[in-house]
């Protein structure tokens, strides 16, 4: 066991490589969080006042929440009043109406991290919504969207512009009270992507949004809603990374997505925030709320998400599967390095008809890391004929990590069918002295290994960010082989 | 070619090898037999550079140079192949990906162009007729689901890829029946070649039927008490290790 732990252990302490600072010139507001601050906000963003009465709202009711504390994770109270709720790079103008109005060294920022926002420089055939800290700062391929009629924007425009909208599904999915993160970033969400599919359009191409903490003392807390409308299919990606701090920073978002009659949604997440350094001290707390709605009948949404990053994941996309018919997936790979933990996993809330789901659950443990899973699959009385097909995968690589399986099945239905598999296993010494014989180097054999683990997820990737995912893990476990 | 000198070697602190001297040149093929627990698969292991076995004592040399200095990955790349008694398996990673992988590996040590995915494929699927298997097993993980038969012959296939200069045959011929034998024994005459050595670890004769050897050496509780010629194996086929006065746990029928 030593060989493979003593490679192992060399490939784990491999440095971020997002890690840098951008030196800008942002407002940014002082710590604390009360209703004043929450009016500011409102202001600074000239909020319609349905919104800032919407904040206020789930401000007060997040006051009478408490922490929840269930997760298998720990980490030193967190105090709200020290974080600061906005901070924003400072324009020569009010918003910037091109690329030619961003601040070059924000331009500089993306092009670093692969992220080129110049549309001729473009990612072929994919639109970025790119947040800097609390704000959009840019959207591309807005043109050729609109002509198509989707809407892609930043959900502060959305808010001025398509105010019926927001006000019909912004928290009809994650409502403020939902939970004590959730509660906290409706009342203080600063920016994030807002997208609407009309009727019976499929997106004529990928949607992404890049979100960047930079600024210290901050937390990031965006808000995206996607809705689909009736026979129309979206599919969209996100990617987090920040700067190496050594104090932890909160991230807390809340995603909500809408599928109506006949829609699909596909959300991917590729999620590489700063994982806090080899002795676990900083690093991002990512405490995410993420649901979607299958409210139409043969409606369907997919998540799919490869984790490699964070010092603290507490995550659990679902879907509340109500249409007939409607599907609803999750694929994930949770990788946990060094002193990381992750919480993660799925609820699939059956309650229309033959509603179907199906869960792939990848986790990887190196270094010292937990990972959990914790999944719920949930059959109402009205799910007749429903099912769902669960399978939870484990490796382990090294042997002071650890790994963990929390599956709830709660039914109403007796009619419903739930399959579950579980395994766990070990990047194994004989595997690594069988590539290493045939010449191949112990890093690309651990990362072959890995990534053979998580095919069954990443063909769900789309092709672009398969290759990258593929990538990241190797980055993510560079250090774990010598 | 390879030069093995007083070689002691241990696992979890027992000793195994005693003291192995042997010399192997191009071209030539040697067997080595014995009783279970005499140290056959141990002196497979130490050569190919499994770090579960640790060498208390004596030299390897490889055209001269030192090869207990290297890693395993590196002998690989100077020619050592090891066909492994149990291949293990490797869920998700295709075959294809993983021999790509590894042939690449070798041609970019020997100073040549990687091999492009299409042109990896034409050899690959080549190679596979030689060895009777489905080219769909390209497809399939890494000896997943694979019978025995198929993980040794998926082993002799790697040979041929990898072209090694020294090939060492661990057990290869243990659990096939006498067809897969055949296959198996023509991939490995199909190895053979002035500037290769193959050595091949056995406890029965019944291989060297197909594969005929040029050196026979017997190995007994961690030393090798004969050498000699091809005659020697018919006549342990004949007589049993009991005539070299070598006790055989596992005494069964040899041939």
């Amino acid at each position: 066991m030593a060989n493979t732990d003593k490679q192992v252990n060399e490939l784990i302490k491999r440095e971020y490589e997002h890690g840098f600072v951008t030196e800008i010139e942002a407002e940014t507001f002082e710590p604390g969080l009360n209703e004043d601050i929450i009016g500011r906000l409102s202001a600074i963003k000239k909020e319609p006042q349905f919104m800032l009465d919407w904040r206020l709202k789930a401000y007060r009711r997040w006051l009478e929440m408490d922490e929840p504390n269930w997760a298998h994770v720990g980490y030193p109270k967190i105090d709200y009043n020290a974080i600061s709720y906005y901070s924003a790079p400072k324009r020569k103008e009010d918003m910037p109406q091109s690329l030619d109005d961003v601040d070059p060294e924000l331009l500089k920022t993306y092009e670093k991290l692969g992220i080129p926002l110049h549309e001729r420089e473009k990612l072929a055939g994919v639109a970025v919504d790119a947040v800097f800290d609390s704000v959009s700062v840019a959207t591309t391929f807005k043109e050729p969207l609109a002509k198509a009629g989707v809407i892609f924007c930043s959900i502060s425009e959305a808010i001025q512009d398509y105010p019926e909208l927001v006000q019909k599904y912004l928290g009809s999915v994650v409502p403020a009270g939902d939970n004590f993160f959730a509660g906290l970033n409706s009342a203080v969400f600063s920016d994030g992507t807002f997208v609407y599919v009309p009727k019976g359009v499929r997106c004529p191409m990928e949607l992404s949004t890049y979100f960047r903490i930079n600024a210290a003392n901050t937390g990031q807390f965006e808000r995206t809603l996607i809705i689909a409308d009736e026979g129309s299919y979206v599919s969209y990606l996100e990617g987090c990374t920040a700067p190496m701090r050594d104090e932890n920073q909160l991230h807390a978002a809340v995603v909500e997505l809408v599928a109506l009659d006949d829609a699909q949604i596909k959300y991917s997440t590729v999620q590489n925030w700063y994982p806090g350094d080899e002795n676990g001290k900083g690093g991002i707390f990512n405490f995410v709320t993420k649901r979607g709605a299958c409210i139409g009948k043969n409606s369907k949404i997919s998540w799919t998400q490869v984790e490699t990053g964070s010092a603290v994941t507490w995550k659990y996309p679902s879907c509340v599967l109500r249409g007939e018919n409607s599907v609803g997936e999750f694929y994930s790979v949770a990788l946990t390095n060094n002193y990381q933990q992750a919480d993660t996993g799925t609820k699939m809330i059956h309650l229309g008809k033959n509603t179907s789901s199906t869960i792939i659950s990848k986790g990887i443990s190196a270094g010292r890391s937990s990972n959990a899973y914790r999944g719920l699959v949930k059959f109402g009385p009205g799910a007749e004929g429903a099912r769902n097909f669960t399978q939870c995968d484990s490796l382990l690589i090294g042997d002071q990590c650890a790994a963990h399986t929390f599956p709830y099945i709660e039914s109403k239905n007796k009619g419903a069918i739930v399959e579950h598999e579980a395994t766990t296993s070990k990047v194994s010494d004989e595997q690594m002295f069988l590539c290493r014989q045939r010449g191949i180097d112990p890093e690309q054999a651990v990362s072959m290994i890995v990534n053979g683990f998580c095919k069954e997820v990443f063909k769900e990737l789309p092709m672009e960010f398969a290759v990258e995912a593929g990538k990241l893990l190797e980055v993510s476990l560079e250090g774990s082989v010598g | 070619m390879l030069s093995i000198r007083n070689l002691h070697a241990a696992v979890d602190g027992k000793e195994i090898l005693k003291g192995i001297d042997l010399e192997i040149k191009p071209g030539e093929v040697h067997a080595i037999m014995g009783p279970n627990g005499s140290g056959k698969s141990t002196l497979s292991a130490v050569l190919a550079g499994n770090e579960a076995y640790e060498v208390t004592e004596g030299d390897i040399l490889l055209d001269g140079e030192n090869l207990l200095e290297k890693e395993t990955e590196e002998r690989a790349r100077d020619g050592i192949f090891l066909a492994f008694q149990y291949p293990v398996e490797i869920p998700g990673v295709s075959n294809l990906q993983f021999l790509r992988t590894a042939v690449n590996a070798m041609r970019v040590h020997r100073g040549l162009d990687e091999l492009s995915a299409v042109d990896f494929m034409k050899l690959a699927k080549e190679t596979t007729k030689q060895v009777d298997l489905d080219p769909a097993f390209l497809k399939r993980g890494v000896n997943e689901g694979f019978s025995g038969g198929e993980k040794k012959r998926n082993e002799i296939l790697q040979a041929l890829l990898l072209e090694p200069r020294l090939a060492i045959l661990d057990e290869t011929d243990s659990g096939l029946d006498i067809d897969a034998l055949k296959v198996v024994a023509d991939g490995v005459n199909a190895l053979r070649s002035p500037e290769r050595a193959i050595l091949m670890v056995t406890h029965y004769q019944r291989l060297l039927n197909h594969i005929v050897p040029d050196f026979v050496h017997v190995l007994a509780g961690g030393r090798i008490v004969k050498s000699g010629g091809r005659e020697l194996a018919l006549e342990l086929e004949e007589r049993g290790y009991g005539w070299l006065g070598i006790k055989d746990s596992d005494e069964v029928e040899a041939g």
